[in-house]
């Protein structure tokens, strides 16, 4: 894994040069230049203020540039809660981003749908979109973010396209009719 | 705190306030479905009354009762500083004729309430200028907040993806990302050692 991106300096001649590969040369310029697009829609967005403001400052790692387009970002911050009516959007701004694309989930509700297990709340990101990194937390903390984000850098370095999965909780929808909870005799014979 | 009101809507309209209650400074009049807009026109206009404010109106599902479902609505007298309390109660078990006059023609701010009643129990309010659900989806099956409503059913919009709904985490090797970061050039390191 080490090599794939390693940068190798060669001491000694008058000028001295780097050796590199292109596809590492490209991973590494790719990973410090992420335009990101945040999809914010719940309290996490605090904490993604906290990430973008001087304290915290995501700027240090190259992904400091926000894009309110989908088709000029290639990572896709999903900040808070996404509800049924609200996934639909989401898959299509994700397929509206031009490749190469990352998606980041920002907390515990965008990673699996936290406390909301009910009809309204969709159940992780994951369920419509592919997902790179997970950030847990409620919100997460904003060190927890740069953590993630630097999961990505480096997963980015490495040309790790594969998406991450969490298992949803089940879902009665998709357990079919017998899980449901039958309380009385609202159905007509 | 508003008996006063209790008193004038029993002297004004007589056997079709079933009940009323007070409690803890609340007053609630238990009102005849069919007479439902009748008393709210008389609540905002009767000046000893001046409901002016319309506050909320929502819905309670109680499975086990009939009539099932009952219709509450809080009002509130900026002029008076009181504020009442008045339900109705309709349908039957299988939530059939679940239905009352609209109280939009008598305060405006009622039709997102009566919306959100609409989509959340499927109480049809007859006379709203433009019953739809507001908050879930036109495509959703249901009256979620019914007792007898699963409360985790979703009904998705979307197809979800697949593969992502039999696969636990930790991820297998070919998928996710290991825990951790690595050092990015392990060899240099080890020349450096």
């Amino acid at each position: 894994m080490g090599e794939v991106s390693s940068v190798r300096v060669l001491e000694g001649a008058e000028r001295g040069f780097a050796t590199t590969r292109l596809d590492a040369l490209l991973n590494w310029a790719k990973k410090y230049s992420l335009f990101q697009y945040p999809f914010v829609t719940a309290c996490c967005a605090m904490e993604f203020m906290g990430l973008a403001s001087p304290r915290f400052d995501v700027a240090r790692f190259g992904a400091e540039a926000p894009r309110f387009s989908p088709r000029q970002a290639d990572l896709l911050w999903v900040v808070g809660t996404v509800s049924q009516r609200q996934a639909p959007v989401l898959r299509r701004i994700y397929e509206q981003m031009a490749d190469p694309k990352y998606v980041l989930a920002f907390g515990t509700c965008a990673s699996c749908g936290g406390f909301y297990d009910n009809y309204t709340t969709l159940p992780g990101i994951d369920k419509v979109v592919p997902v790179d990194v997970y950030v847990p937390g409620c919100p997460p903390r904003p060190e927890g973010v740069i953590d993630g984000l630097l999961l990505l850098q480096d997963k980015i370095a490495r040309g790790d396209r594969t998406p991450g999965i969490v298992k949803p909780r089940s879902d009665v929808a998709l357990a079919g009719a017998d899980s449901l909870v039958q309380l009385g005799k609202k159905e007509r014979a | 705190m508003s008996q006063k009101v209790l008193e004038l809507l029993k002297a004004q309209f007589g056997s079709k306030i079933l009940e009323t209650s007070s409690q803890f400074g609340d007053d609630t009049a238990v009102v005849e479905p069919s007479a439902w807009r009748e008393v709210a026109q008389f609540l905002r206009d009767d000046s000893r009354c001046a409901m002016n404010m319309f506050t909320d109106i929502t819905a309670v599902d109680y499975p086990d009762r009939d009539p099932r479902f009952e219709v509450v609505c809080h009002l509130r007298s900026f002029d008076k500083g009181h504020r009442i309390r008045m339900k109705a109660r309709i349908g039957d078990e299988y939530a059939d004729g679940l239905e009352i006059a609209s109280l939009v023609p008598v305060w405006e701010g009622a039709n997102w309430f009566e919306r959100e009643c609409y989509d959340m129990f499927g109480v049809r309010f007859v006379g709203h200028p433009d019953l739809r659900r507001i908050l879930m989806y036109e495509e959703f099956k249901g009256h979620p907040l019914r007792k007898d409503y699963p409360a985790q059913q979703t009904q998705p919009l979307v197809q979800y993806r697949e593969g992502v709904l039999d696969k636990l985490a930790p991820f297998g090797a070919d998928e996710g990302m290991p825990f951790g970061r690595q050092t990015h050039d392990i060899s240099r390191n080890e020349e450096a050692n």
